[in-house]
Formats: C-alpha cells, sequence, structure tokens
C-alpha cells in the first residue's frame, strides 16, 4: 500500500544506500559506531517483525538467538581467525537453535507464545551467565578479532578498522534487508499473512499452518542470529547481558516505534530507537523511561507507528 | 445414480456429558446437493468440523472417495479434495479480495513456499484466481482489503476462498447468515452456478427453510446429535416426525 509512487520510493532508496556508503567521509567515529549499530538493530528488527507484524506472533525471546549469534561468532573468531566462519557460524547456530525451540513453541499463539519464548529467551541467558568454562560466566568472551575475510590460500581482506568493518556490516545488511523485501513479497510472505488474518482459514486453503509458522520463527531466528555475529567483532567482547530479556525488548520497541505494518518500519524505528537514546542519555541515566514514555505516546498517537506517516495514501 | 463422495460411519463425538455427535452414518453421494438442518444444537457444526478435520472423532470413521480420512489434518483433506466456509465469517481481513483467493490456489499449485519468487509472477495462479472473483461478482474489487468489503460480499468472498481450492466436496456452514434478501438470492444463485460449473458438490447448514427447500435435493435433518430423517425436501416436508421436532412452528403458523 505504500506503492502509490513506487518509482520516488524506489529513488529515495537509492540515494539513501549511497548516502550510507558515503557516510564515514562525511561523519566522525562515533557516528559511524551509531550506523553499525542501528544497522544491526534493523537486522534484528526485521527478523522479529516477520513473526510479528507478518506472521501474527509476538516473541519476547529473540535475544536468545541475538545472544547464541553473538557467542557462537565469538568462539569461532577466538579459534580460527576467519569473519566468514564467524558470521555464518552464528547464522548457523542460531538457526538450529531455532528450529528447535520453535518446535516447541509454534504449537502455541498468543499470550502462551510469548511467554514460551521468554522463558527460552531467558534459558539462553542463564546458561551464558552460568557456564563459566564455555561462556566465561559474567565476564564474558572478551578479546575477539575483527578478523578478515578469508578464503584460505585464495584471498584475504583485513576488516579490522572500524571503518572496513562498517563496509562489511553495512553490505550484509543489505542482502539481508534485500531478502526479506523479497520474502514478504513472495508466495511464502503472503502465506504468512495469510495465517496471521485466520489461522482456521488457511488450514482450509490447504496450509499446513504449524509448518509455516516454524518456517518464519527460524528464519526471525537465523536474523537475530546475524545480528548477534555482527555486533561481536564490533564490540570485541560479548557478556551475558545480550542475551537478557531487556534485549529481546529491543526489535519490539524499534518496531513499534517506525511501524509493525509497513516492510521499512523496523528499519526507521531502529534509527529512531538509537537518536532517541542517544539524545536522552545526554540529560539523564534513566533514558529507557523516557525511551518508553516516547513508544507509548507514538502507539496511542499512530497506532501504525512512524514509516506509516508517509506510506499513507 | 452418482457416485459415493463421502461416507461417516458411527461418526461420535462427546464433549462432557453432551454427545454432541452421536453414531451418525452418512452418505453424500457427488453432485447433490444436501442441506443439513435441525435445532441449535444439533450437532451439525460439529458433524461439519468431524468430517473437515476441525475436531477429530471419539468413534467412527469418515471416508473421502473410499479412502478413510478420519484422522488427517484439515489442510490434507482440503488437497484431497474438501473444503469448507465457516458459521462466523472467516476471510484473511487485511489481504486483498485477489490475494484471499490467491492463497488456496498457490497452495494447490504448490508453490506456498517460494520465498524470493514475487506473488505478481505467478501468473497462472492470478490469473485463476481472477476468473474466480470474476464468477463471485468481485472481480472490480480485487485490489480492496477484504475487510473494507460490505458483509454481503465478504459472504461472496468466503465462497470464492472455499471453491479456490477446487473442492469435489464444499461444506457451507449458514452461507446466507445475516444477509438481506436480495443479497441472499445472490449467494443462492452464484451456488447453484458453482455447483453446475465447477461440478462441486455443496453441502450446505441452514437455519433458512425457504433457503432449504428451493436450494437442496436433498435433506438432512439432525436433532441431538442423531440423523432422524433424510429424503428428497418433498418427503422431509411430509414427515410427522420432523414437522414436530423442528418444522412445526413453521407449517403450524
Amino acid at each position: 500500500m505504500a506503492d502509490r509512487s513506487p518509482r520516488r520510493l524506489t529513488a529515495l532508496v537509492g540515494l539513501l544506500v549511497l548516502a550510507l556508503f558515503l557516510l564515514p567521509w562525511v561523519v566522525g567515529r562515533y557516528s559511524v559506531y551509531l550506523a553499525i549499530q542501528i544497522l544491526i538493530l534493523s537486522v534484528f528488527s526485521l527478523g522479529f517483525n516477520l513473526l510479528f507484524g507478518y506472521t501474527g506472533l509476538l516473541s519476547f525471546g529473540q535475544a536468545g538467538f541475538f545472544g547464541i549469534g553473538a557467542y557462537a561468532c565469538a568462539k569461532i573468531l577466538l579459534a580460527v581467525p576467519n569473519l566468514f566462519l564467524g558470521l555464518g557460524g552464528g547464522v548457523a547456530a542460531a538457526g538450529v537453535a531455532a528450529v528447535v525451540l520453535g518446535f516447541l513453541s509454534v504449537r502455541h499463539t498468543r499470550i502462551y507464545f510469548s511467554m514460551l519464548t521468554l522463558a527460552f529467551g531467558m534459558m539462553v541467558f542463564s546458561i551464558a551467565w552460568k557456564w563459566r568454562d564455555f561462556t566465561g560466566g559474567d565476564d564474558g568472551l572478551v578479546g575477539i578479532p575483527r578478523a578478515p575475510l578469508e578464503i584460505p590460500g585464495l584471498w584475504s581482506l583485513s576488516v579490522a578498522t572500524q571503518e572496513r568493518y562498517y563496509y562489511v556490516v553495512l553490505v550484509v545488511s543489505l542482502l539481508a534487508i534485500w531478502a526479506m523485501y523479497r520474502l514478504v513479497h513472495s508466495p511464502l510472505g503472503l502465506t504468512l499473512q495469510a495465517i496471521r488474518d485466520s489461522e482456521s482459514r488457511a488450514e482450509f486453503a490447504g496450509v499446513p499452518v504449524r509448518t509455516y509458522r516454524l518456517i518464519a520463527f527460524t528464519i526471525a531466528g537465523l536474523y537475530a542470529g546475524l545480528a548477534g555475529a555482527l555486533l561481536t567483532p564490533l564490540e570485541n567482547t560479548v557478556t551475558p547481558g545480550i542475551a537478557h530479556w531487556s534485549t529481546s525488548a529491543e526489535p519490539v520497541l524499534a518496531t513499534l516505534l517506525g511501524g509493525v505494518h509497513v516492510f521499512g518500519g523496523p528499519i526507521v524505528g531502529a534509527f529512531l530507537f538509537f537518536m532517541l537514546k542517544d539524545i536522552i542519555v545526554r540529560f539523564t541515566q534513566y533514558w529507557l523511561i523516557w525511551l518508553g514514555a516516547i513508544v507509548v505516546a507514538l502507539v496511542m498517537g499512530f497506532r501504525g507507528g512512524v514509516a506509516s506517516i508517509f506510506a499513507r495514501r | 445414480m452418482t457416485t459415493e463422495l463421502l461416507k461417516t460411519e458411527g461418526l461420535s463425538k462427546r464433549f462432557g456429558a453432551l454427545a454432541a455427535v452421536d453414531g451418525v452414518n452418512l452418505t453424500l453421494p457427488s453432485g447433490r446437493l444436501t442441506a443439513v438442518i435441525g435445532p441449535n444444537g444439533a450437532g451439525k457444526t460439529t458433524l461439519i468440523n468431524l468430517i473437515t478435520g476441525s475436531l477429530l472423532p471419539d468413534a467412527g470413521q469418515v471416508y473421502f472417495k473410499g479412502e478413510a480420512i478420519t484422522r488427517l489434518a484439515s489442510h490434507q483433506r482440503t488437497r484431497k479434495g474438501l473444503s469448507r466456509s465457516f458459521q462466523l465469517m472467516n476471510i484473511f481481513s487485511r489481504l486483498t479480495v485477489l490475494q484471499n483467493v490467491l492463497l488456496p490456489v498457490l497452495s494447490r499449485h504448490g508453490s506456498t513456499l517460494k520465498p524470493l519468487a514475487r506473488v505478481d509472477d505467478q501468473a497462472k495462479a492470478v490469473a485463476e484466481a481472477g476468473q474466480i472473483l470474476k464468477e463471485v461478482g468481485l472481480w472490480e474489487v480485487q485490489l480492496h482489503p477484504a475487510g473494507a468489503l460490505s458483509h454481503g460480499d465478504q459472504r461472496l468472498l468466503e465462497l470464492g476462498i472455499a471453491i479456490a481450492s477446487a473442492p469435489e466436496l464444499c461444506f457451507l456452514d449458514e452461507p446466507s447468515a445475516g444477509l438481506t434478501p436480495v443479497e441472499r438470492a445472490t449467494v443462492l444463485d452464484l451456488i447453484r452456478k458453482l455447483a453446475v460449473e465447477r461440478q462441486t458438490t455443496f453441502v450446505i447448514v441452514e437455519h433458512d427453510m425457504d433457503v432449504v427447500f428451493s436450494l437442496s435435493d436433498w435433506i438432512v435433518v439432525m436433532n441431538r446429535g442423531r440423523l432422524l430423517a433424510e429424503g428428497p425436501p418433498s418427503l422431509i416436508r411430509e414427515n410427522l416426525e420432523v414437522r414436530e421436532v423442528y418444522l412445526g412452528e413453521e407449517l403450524s403458523a
């Protein structure tokens, strides 16, 4: 429904992508760091919103998969310094976890699904917190290298500087965003939206509803895992906090801020999330309270989120 | 006269102490438009739920085209050619009218799993869905969100979704509920037309006796979970027992 002027929209997106590629020449180190964070939260939130906005399942446990992606990436990079392996391994680990936990979670819907995912997410957090030998406990894992992109014996590219790493995150994020855009406009995306609108009607359209919910859950897990894996080389450390339920709240807040029912909503929301946070922390350490108040006001004011204002016909 | 499409044997379902459906033996031949009638709580909707897989029976069997489907999931029965609509309005309200009908078509073509294809590029399925919209008279509003349609048009859309999976047997639970007389006539004409053109065998659950007697070739009367009587409309009208249980007021008035 946002396709009123598709050509203008395409031009806008093109300009935006161009601006993102030029960003490190224009702004300082801190802004580049913020941009990386925004891109990571965008990927994280897009995955979350495939479940929430498109399939009708509200997960409070996405930080579990985010954490698994981050820890798996950390363990791999500490053993084998190759960023391809780190990112790929993080995504794969989160995907496996999502299949298993999803199989158990998608048997339920609504609040029961939300509570189950919250519990599973906190389970991951507890493991990260308690399994000191493997995860470093509350100290986390430190000294994780920003390893080069490498095809052994053939090709190697150092991405150790923040600027270079920004381009890794940018390219990977743009690919992930493109893939998600294709997905929600595909027959699979249509099927998920149909399940959201009416489970029983979808069932009698010949759709095995539970299987499709598991597919959506797994894809959301893959995206969370990718986001987590991208964060690890940026920070050079992982701590259990990233698997905490408060991290699960971030894609929820970003998506509500930006808009649940517009494809770009979670991306706009991720941007707003960090901008608001960045502004509010200058005045008070209780930034989350103020951010919460703004989200409440936005949700009550325009239910579709900020992006829906521009998508209106 | 015609082949046997669906058969139930001793189909039973209890909800606590209540025998909602109690040992029902029912045979539905293809091509015969059957109406299931009975007072509220007679077990009509439960019977449909058991046949279509929304509920699993405590006892008994369901055979579709000679094959036992008693334990199959609903979506598997749909793939085999069994479809239904619901008593309460049940559409994909946030999708467009076209997408509502497109989903069962895509599902039948086995292309709902394509993650990177464009919906608009599924030309064959889109054409098929468009054809169905023409038949149910919603072609002009195909790009509207389904939830924005009038109640009458939503009923038509339900019919469109139900036939989009190309069923041989299609259950319609109160297809004319809440419609104005004009809309009702439209829906009934459409059911008659679809029955012939799409060679679909319809079974309707209906409270409106005018609808039942004008539309159906065969009437099945239920009461307290059992089959009370069945036969052509003319015979059912004369059946004294049925008149007492169900038609009493209307005929004596």
